[in-house]
């Protein structure tokens, strides 16, 4: 793996003129343009970034930086950006170039940050491996230390965001969750994949999968730079009515706090009923990297875990395709031609759709229908009501909760065909995008195949501050990133 | 035959919003514009584009509530109503379903008999209107025009309990009427800014309920009228030659006054309706719903009962001004502005006042500046300084702003003749050689007084004061 440089040790070395912001630009887009593991949907140049260059280095030699000036960050390809093709790795979308830049893209411009290009994903985000991209799999760099020539996948959605990051390619990339798919890619590439609160980073200019989970965040080398780019991005804005306007922290300045009172973690037990003694041992390895820190760990035990994964492959499906019926091929996007408009519209989104979008429409058409509404949606809903309140009451007797981020480590492209056991990958992540919750994914160790594994800590409502702060503490003990 | 049926209707109306942005976006909610003018994102469905609610459509929902006797839920929800189109940018149609904004209203109605009917309003719901298609400007095209795409319209559906076209038109305008009294609607119906959509059922007097048949989206009153007597006896001749009614949505075809059927039950969508998850549920506060009240313009009815307790004006003679919201503007800037007496402005007003505008076609807002005029002119009245009859000559060039009425008056010397002087030696001239008629009057013929008037007033031209007239001509008379 690349050697791995922090935000604040590059935006030094910009300060102290070690390095230009060209030349910090060009050292990541040579990368990036190689393209060797297909994170990229499309690579911008230096000459398309020229101004933005300019103007980033010549606020570095008036001493006036802004807090992420000239650092090369990659973008998730389901972030409008104006002027630049959004595709959201999907046919239908592949020759559309926004006319507006998404909320939490245009905070980091405003924050100085250059973008290298858009990052690979499964299709609208619809996956766990990032095979369901219109433009190919995405390769994870790690490789099975005794299959070396195996193609591993990188997990998803955001798939090319974690490889990116992984292979050196940008310091760091903006992901999507929506039922793990920052977290579980992170664990998979070794990284750091931080979904924050529902309603922290405004889903304006999001190409949306399912409006009720959706949530931007950072995938990072390390929490330091999580808590960089969770600054620019969690913001309340008034064109998103689910943005709240809780107040926000400086998630930088406190990071290195030390926590102000005893800690106590709740380990779920019934998260680790059907896991491999390698994973189990990730759990262990974390309690064991705290021992020296007035925290407790307490088992708790949730009643809802069991429900989860159905709950969400009901929910999301059903938001889902309600906002893929805007993708008819009239106004934009891929048109397939017909005979009359009904044809316009079987020709365009059979053709612009792949199988596993198609799949997750037709899961949500029906669990939405007359006569299956009550049996399915309406009683998802109530489970989801439940899995908030079960969440709730763990977290009286709590501070944060820490489980596996995936039940494996990554897998073989190609290996997992059966869909249902693919969505089985999302299993401990998505109750926590269920409630709404703010989760971390961290790596805590290497499997017996040299691969990265990961926990995810999770926290209550708005508690990213606490929860980044614990985070860096666990990051500094498990030493994994020396 | 027919009538032996009766008729039980239903109405379902659309009122777009008076608001100055769409329900859900900041474009203009305007009409008339260029095609696709008034579209931003949000309208035109793109990628990762979000509603914002516009909140003045919440206060249009909630003086509405006030004024039909609704209940104003304090929990309302914004639901998708699933289906393609391409005038539906986003696949979906953002309305509300299971929670409406406002329950359980009514409305009361005139009979021919002179009572009133109450109609009772099962909801009202807010959604956005959809854009127009064009099918007939190229023969292998169709065209779209997104400007209409989001409008706020507030769907008010009535129980059924209208019996007839007449009851239906005057329910119809009466809720017309409110609404634009509380500016909420324009209530412009051929601009499509209040449509009805017309649920039909027939049965025999007592009997049960048949099977009802939808009528979409007539905007005129006419067309109203015509597409209830087509339906009723359609119904009537499907079941009389031993059919049944097939439960249809109707379309209502202009130019052949007839009904035909648009789609049938078998092809109905499933429109797959689920809670918006980009919008949060409407919670309403007593206090947001009371700050409303203060704000509440004075009703149609309101105003009727006012004009005549306040005013002594007659009921029929109020309900003439208040038939359209411009007519008692003008009334009440007169009645405000001046100390003439105000049942006297509105029986000038309905008469000779209406009269000029209809034959003028003017818009009576227009008038509005010359009120303080028009008050003048009925105080000269009331004040003996012209007659009646001057008055009305002179009022079209009042209206017409071509002058104040006392210099009219002046220039035109209309002024009555109120001097005693002057007025008894009309009546001495007017006596003169009349001795045989004055020994009628005193052997007791009222009528030889009406003679001797009449020909004090010619001599006037018409000028002479007749109540001064009369009075010095009887203490001559009687001496």
């Amino acid at each position: 793996m690349p050697k791995k440089q922090s935000i604040s040790s590059l935006v030094n070395s910009l300060k102290e003129k070690k390095i230009s912001v060209h030349e910090l630009f060009d050292q990541f887009h040579k990368v990036a343009k190689e393209n060797a593991n297909n994170s990229y949907n499309l690579v911008l140049d230096p000459d398309y970034q020229k101004s933005n260059l300019e103007i980033s280095q010549e606020r570095y030699s008036n001493g006036k930086n802004l807090p992420l000036d000239g650092i090369p960050l990659g973008i998730k390809d389901l972030f409008c950006t104006k002027g630049i093709t959004t595709t959201a790795s999907s046919k239908i979308l592949s020759n559309f170039i926004p006319q507006y830049e998404s909320f939490v893209t245009q905070q980091l411009l405003n924050d100085g940050a250059i973008f290298i290009g858009k990052n690979n994903c499964d299709e609208f985000a619809m996956g766990s491996s990032n095979e369901t991209s219109h433009f190919g799999p995405v390769v994870n760099p790690w490789k099975n230390k005794n299959s070396p020539t195996e193609k591993l996948v990188p997990g998803g959605s955001s798939g090319g965001s974690a490889a990116a990051v992984a292979e050196g390619s940008c310091v760091a990339s903006m992901g999507t969750d929506t039922g793990g798919s920052i977290r579980q890619p992170a664990s998979l590439c070794g990284l750091v994949g931080l979904k924050p609160t529902f309603g922290s980073c405004s889903r304006w200019g999001i190409v949306a999968f399912a409006s009720s989970l959706d949530q931007a965040g950072p995938i990072t080398n390390s929490v330091e730079d999580a808590a960089y780019i969770l600054n620019s991005i969690s913001k309340h804005d008034f064109n998103d009515s689910t943005s709240s306007n809780h107040p926000r922290d400086d998630y930088l300045k406190e990071i290195d706090k030390k926590l102000d009172h005893k800690i106590k973690i709740g380990i779920p037990s019934d998260y680790l009923k059907n896991v491999t003694p390698e994973i189990i041992a990730q759990i262990e390895n974390t309690k064991k990297s705290l021992a020296g820190y007035d925290i407790e760990f307490v088992d708790v035990a949730f009643e809802t875990t069991d429900y989860a994964l159905s709950t969400y492959y009901i929910i999301a499906p059903a938001e889902a395709s309600s906002n893929l019926a805007r993708y008819d091929g009239i106004r934009y996007g891929v048109r397939e031609e017909g005979g009359n408009l009904d044809d316009i519209y079987l020709n365009s989104r059979t053709s612009g759709f792949g199988d596993e979008v198609t799949r997750r429409i037709l899961i949500g058409t029906y669990v939405l229908s007359a006569g299956y509404y009550d049996a399915y949606y309406r009683q998802a809903q109530k489970v989801r009501r439940l899995i908030k309140d079960d969440f709730q009451r763990v977290f009286q007797e709590v501070d944060f909760i820490l489980t596996p981020t995936t039940p494996n480590e990554a897998f073989k492209i190609g290996e997992k065909l059966d869909p249902i056991a693919m969505y089985m990958n999302d299993v401990f992540t998505v109750p926590t995008s269920l409630a709404g919750l703010p989760g971390i994914s961290l790596p805590s160790g290497l499997s017996a195949n040299g691969l990265p594994l990961g926990v995810q800590l999770i926290g209550n409502y708005f508690q990213e501050k606490k929860l980044l702060q614990l985070s860096h503490l666990i990051e500094k003990e498990l030493s994994f990133n020396e | 035959m027919s009538n032996n049926w009766e008729m039980v209707i239903g109405l379902e109306v659309h009122a777009q919003l008076k608001t100055s942005s769409k329900l859900f976006s900041s474009s203009p909610n305007l009409f008339g514009s260029e095609p696709n003018e008034n579209v931003n994102f949000i309208d035109a469905g793109m990628p990762g584009m979000l509603p914002v609610l516009n909140w003045a459509c919440i206060e249009k929902a909630i003086k509405t509530g006030f004024a039909l006797n609704f209940t104003i839920n304090k929990h309302s929800v914004f639901e998708r109503k699933n289906y393609f189109y391409p005038d539906l940018p986003q696949g979906y149609q953002i309305s509300q379903f299971e929670f409406p904004i406002l329950s359980e209203g009514y409305l009361e109605i005139d009979q021919p008999d002179g009572n009133t009917k109450k109609i009772r309003i099962e909801r009202a719901h807010l959604e956005q209107d959809a854009g127009k298609s064009i099918h007939d400007i190229d023969p292998k095209f169709s065209f779209i025009d997104l400007n209409r795409v989001g409008t706020p319209l507030l769907e008010i559906v009535s129980y059924p309990d209208l019996s007839s076209a007449e009851d239906v038109v005057n329910y119809m305008s009466s809720l017309r009427q409110t609404l634009m009294y509380i500016d909420v609607c324009d209530g412009n119906m051929q601009e499509g800014s209040l449509r009805a959509d017309v649920n039909l059922s027939i049965r025999k007097p007592g009997g049960e309920l048949g099977t009802r048949c939808e009528i979409k989206n007539l905007n005129s009153f006419k067309f109203i009228r015509q597409a209830i007597e087509f339906e009723f006896q359609r119904q009537i001749e499907v079941i009389e030659s031993g059919g049944s009614v097939e439960q249809n949505t109707m379309l209502f075809d202009t130019s052949t006054g007839e009904t035909r059927p648009m789609r049938s039950k078998e092809f109905s969508h499933d429109y797959r309706y689920f809670p918006d998850p980009d919008l949060l549920p409407v919670n309403l506060t007593d206090e947001q719903i009371n700050q409303i009240k203060p704000s509440m313009e004075e009703l149609p009815h309101q105003k009727i009962a006012r004009y005549v307790s306040d005013y002594k004006i007659d009921k029929d003679i109020s309900k003439i001004i208040i038939a359209e919201k411009e007519n008692t503007i003008l009334f009440e800037k007169m009645v405000n502005e001046s100390d003439v007496n105000p049942k006297n402005i509105a029986s000038w007003l309905v008469g000779d006042i209406f009269a000029f505008v209809k034959e003028k076609n003017l818009d009576v807002l227009n008038l509005l500046e010359y009120t303080k005029d028009i008050t003048d002119l009925l105080k000269l009245i009331s004040d003996d300084v012209i007659s009646n009859k001057v008055g009305k000559e002179i009022l079209p060039q009042v209206l017409e702003g071509k002058g104040k009425p006392n210099e009219l008056v002046k220039k035109m010397g209309l002024e009555q003749v109120s001097n005693t002087d002057e007025l008894e030696k009309i009546i001495d001239d007017a006596l003169m050689g009349e001795e045989e008629n004055i020994a009628k009057f005193q052997g007791g013929s009222d009528r030889v007084l009406g003679y001797f008037v009449g020909k004090c007033l010619k001599s006037t031209k018409g000028k002479g004061n007749p109540k001064l007239i009369n009075k010095i001509l009887l203490e001559k008379l009687k001496k």
